[in-house]
């Protein structure tokens, strides 16, 4: 899926550069905030092992194999910040390196490839985490449902940029649909790796795995006399991030909600106008337009609930990128001073 | 400031130590390390060996007891000087050295402590002359065989001018060639050495003093020599002796 | 990827190319293939005189052509979705050997394939005449955040020491009589996976104590500087400046 130069016009493609950019700000800030000192040494390496496992071939039968994207993957196993950073970085050297994805195309690429993907399965990952009992398996079953979706919405997310900038007059319709069957196919080997991958490593280093830190037994520390003494690690008290996150999501679902409720309506009239009209080939017109999740409510896909239910998913990822980075701009502030705290209280 | 004549490079009182796992790996360790000594530090797996190391320049802390590099106490204030005075040599060179050229890796800790140009090439000479490593600055350390990059991963730290010289495993994965370079090397140096080994030819061959951590506390302390051929006490603390190796019948060079 | 493929994407040579500081390129690249992403499509002879453009640099830059052929492969799986555009684009059809095809499909095939491979060839030829090391140290004078150069080198130095663990994992797989047939394998396949980023991880944990080690607090030390004179700035403008006047006549003309 790595886009070529010329795929998407130069307008929506510097435009993509800049929210690219922007989500690799909101992503370094936030790794630092967590990682500290250890961000660039941390994200290197997961970034390297990103790469290495994208050359991991799964077979899926006779002849044919698949491999990992990897975006789910890095989200729930280090965050969505550092998820963020590591594939960017993965594309933005397969870019430079290896001709691999066009450069005027990367601000795409990183869009759907690393932050729709990130963000959407991480979304997912805590919201199920959340709502199922906390064990391991529902990591697992949690993981799986957060990769089979980052995918097909990485592909619905290439849909709306190709629907704003796309160079040829193809369908926008038979777009998204050709996109997201194909990417609900690989999603699925996906899927499975990444839950069948995230579950190795909680049985082996649960502290490990971002997404599954609130599974991890409160600590005790004693000496050899038995007399309990102070924890070495002072464990950081909870920030009210994470609540708000949550009521966050929730409203960004509820929102999607809305979202795809008119995108399974409306759409279908104007599309439908469009054609009578004989401007169908200019879709990215009334995508402009209107919401431009209209258009992911597709004549072409038959099942109402799917497609509906992805334009819904796609709504989530917008609406959380955009919430995140206000949030991260409203708490510039308070956020330099934890860190300073933080790297003063750290040795 | 320089510390009084007479001032240990190392001295560890009373530590003790427990993971935020709760595993507790130290139990009141007490060494003292004399400038120029060298000493090997022995003992078995899971002894404590790696956490007494990282507590000398102060990675890991916030338990009890105290230790001092040449009178300065590890604390958060004067963590930078205590860091650029303890050079750890960690077991793989993979780790150690992170940067893309070897004259970037042996420039990083001096460069991180203020120095630039000139001078600093200067330093990164020295120290490359002192592995006998000199014709490899501008290769990348991967390309470098297994023994050439733990020499540079030694360079990267004499840079720093250290006052103790700290080797986890300097031995480990060495052939015969490489690992007595390394030990010419080592003799040759004129710095406090705490050797971390499972090699126990080794720690005679180098070390004149040695130390058994066991269980997270100092268990032995004394000659190597007279360690090695201790039968008993080198049974309890599981360590062994390679097949045929006696230590008694072995001549230390100096 | 990284350095042990660099031989493969760095061809060493002395040319006025390679001798241009990497920023300077980076910038040329990136605005000229911006320039060609910007040009209608309609200005056949525009695309034309962009690769002569590139024909030109790749001789002053002593780059084969088969070799910039060759790379120009990695583009193939886009070329399959030009392919495709002709028959399902909308629009008015004309008929070409029989086969009906969309005229609109015809030109965003032709777009896609134009720019597309201009777009892979400047990249190329950047990649092949500039050193990864360069390439980093080019991307950092662009003003990309230095955190974010750290984290690129740092995939790139380690990258081969990742994929050599993969790959020693996948032989001891082998070796035990396993090989992955379908999809009844992934797990073993995850496994691999699950226990390549807890090494990857581990090992990252380790690189950031031996940097500790060394003084690091965050920022890496500056340790190489590269500066470009006015006289190198303009010679790298020379592309984009003339694929920008290229452009700026096909805007003119159609």
């Amino acid at each position: 899926m790595h886009v070529p130069d010329g795929f998407i016009d130069a307008p929506v493609s510097l435009a993509a550069g800049a929210v690219a950019a922007t989500a690799v700000a909101v992503g370094l800030r936030g790794a630092r905030r967590e990682l500290d000192e250890r961000t660039a040494p941390l994200a290197g390496l997961v970034a390297a092992f990103v790469f290495a496992v994208q050359m991991l071939n799964f077979p899926v039968a006779a002849g044919t194999s698949g491999h990992l994207l990897g975006g789910a993957l890095a989200a729930i196993l280090v965050g969505p910040y550092t998820g963020v950073l590591c594939i960017s970085v993965v594309l933005l050297m397969q870019g430079v390196l290896f001709a691999d994805g066009g450069l005027t195309a990367l601000g795409v690429n990183i869009c759907d490839m690393a932050v729709v993907t990130t963000v959407v399965a991480y979304a997912l990952f805590r919201l199920l985490a959340t709502v199922l009992p906390r064990r391991r398996s529902s990591v697992t079953a949690a993981a799986f449902v957060a990769a089979l979706v980052s995918v097909p919405a990485a592909a619905g997310a290439f849909t709306l940029l190709y629907a704003l900038g796309g160079t040829t007059d193809v369908p926008i319709g038979k777009v998204f649909t050709a996109m997201v069957g194909v990417h609900v196919l690989i999603g699925i080997g996906e899927a499975a790796i990444t839950a069948l991958t995230v579950g190795a490593v909680v049985a082996v280093r649960p502290d490990l795995v971002y997404g599954a830190r609130g599974l991890a037994k409160p600590l005790e520390l004693r000496t050899a006399e038995g007399t309990v003494i102070e924890p070495v690690v002072s464990t950081a008290p909870p920030r009210p991030v994470r609540r708000l996150a949550l009521v966050g999501l929730l409203a960004a679902l509820a929102l999607a909600g809305f979202v795809s409720y008119y995108a399974s309506t409306s759409p279908d009239g104007l599309e439908k106008v469009a054609h009578d009209k004989g401007i169908d080939s200019k879709a990215e017109e009334h995508a402009a337009k209107d919401s431009p999740l209209a258009d992911y409510q597709v004549k072409d896909v038959g099942d109402e609930r799917i497609s509906g239910g992805l334009a819904g998913v796609i709504g989530v990822g917008a609406t959380l990128a955009v919430g995140t980075g206000v949030f991260v701009a409203v708490r510039r502030r308070r956020g330099r001073a934890a860190e300073r705290a933080a790297s003063a209280g750290t040795a | 400031m320089t510390p009084a004549p007479g001032t240990p490079s190392l001295e560890v009182r009373g530590l003790a130590f427990a993971y935020p796992d709760g595993h507790q790996a130290l139990f009141g360790v007490d060494l003292s390390v004399g400038r120029g000594e060298r000493v090997a530090l022995l003992g078995p797996n899971g002894a404590g060996k790696t956490t007494l190391v990282l507590h000398l320049n102060g990675i890991l802390g916030g338990g009890a007891g105290t230790v001092r590099v040449a009178g300065l106490p590890v604390d958060k204030r004067n963590l930078a000087e205590v860091r650029r005075r303890v050079g750890i040599v960690f077991q793989d060179p993979d780790d150690q050295l992170f940067m893309p050229t070897v004259r970037e890796d042996v420039a990083f800790g001096p460069a991180a402590a203020g120095l630039r140009g000139a001078e600093l090439a200067a330093c990164v000479d020295r120290a490359l002359a002192r592995v006998g490593m000199s014709g490899y600055a501008d290769r990348p350390p991967h390309h470098l065989s297994f023994g050439q990059r733990r020499r540079v991963a030694v360079a990267t730290v004499l840079a720093m001018e250290p006052e103790i010289l700290v080797l986890d495993e300097p031995s480990s994965n060495l052939d015969p060639a490489s690992r007595r370079e390394l030990a010419d090397i080592l003799r040759s140096l004129d710095v406090t050495v705490l050797m971390v080994t499972h090699d126990l030819p080794y720690a005679l061959e180098l070390c004149e003093r040695s130390v058994v951590l066991s269980d997270g506390v100092i268990a032995a302390d004394g000659p190597t020599r007279e360690l090695l051929c201790d039968e008993e006490r080198m049974a309890a603390h599981r360590l062994e002796l390679p097949f045929g190796f006696d230590p008694r019948s072995v001549a230390v060079r100096g | 990827m990284g350095a042990g493929h660099a031989h493969k994407l760095y061809r060493h040579a002395r040319s006025p190319v390679h001798a241009l500081p990497p920023h300077c390129k980076i910038a040329a690249v990136f605005c000229f293939v911006l320039v060609v992403v910007a040009t209608p499509r309609e200005a056949l002879w525009a695309f034309g005189l962009y690769a002569l453009l590139l024909a030109v640099v790749t001789a002053a830059a002593r780059v084969p052509a088969g070799f910039l052929l060759r790379r120009l492969l990695i583009e193939v799986p886009f070329v399959a979705f030009a392919l495709l555009m002709p028959f399902v684009a909308e629009g008015e059809r004309v008929t070409l050997w029989g086969l009906s095809l969309s005229e609109s499909g015809l030109w965003g095939a032709w777009n896609i394939l134009a720019k597309g491979t201009l777009g892979v060839a400047a990249s190329v030829l950047l990649a092949s005449t500039t050193e990864l090391r360069a390439l980093l140290l080019g991307l950092q004078r662009l003003r990309m955040p230095p955190l974010l150069v750290q984290i690129a080198s740092f995939m790139i130095r380690y990258g081969d020491v990742i994929t050599d663990e993969m790959r020693r994992m996948r032989i001891a797989r082998e070796s035990r009589g396993f090989t992955a047939r379908g999809v009844r394998h992934w797990k073993v396949l995850a496994t691999s996976a699950g226990a390549l980023f807890i090494r990857s991880y581990e090992r990252g944990e380790r690189v950031h104590l031996a940097m500790v080690s060394r003084g690091y607090t965050g920022t890496m030390p500056v340790i190489d500087e590269v500066t470009a004179t006015r006289a190198q700035w303009t010679y790298a403008a020379a592309l984009p400046l003339a694929a920008l006047a290229v452009c700026l006549t096909g805007w003119m003309l159609t």
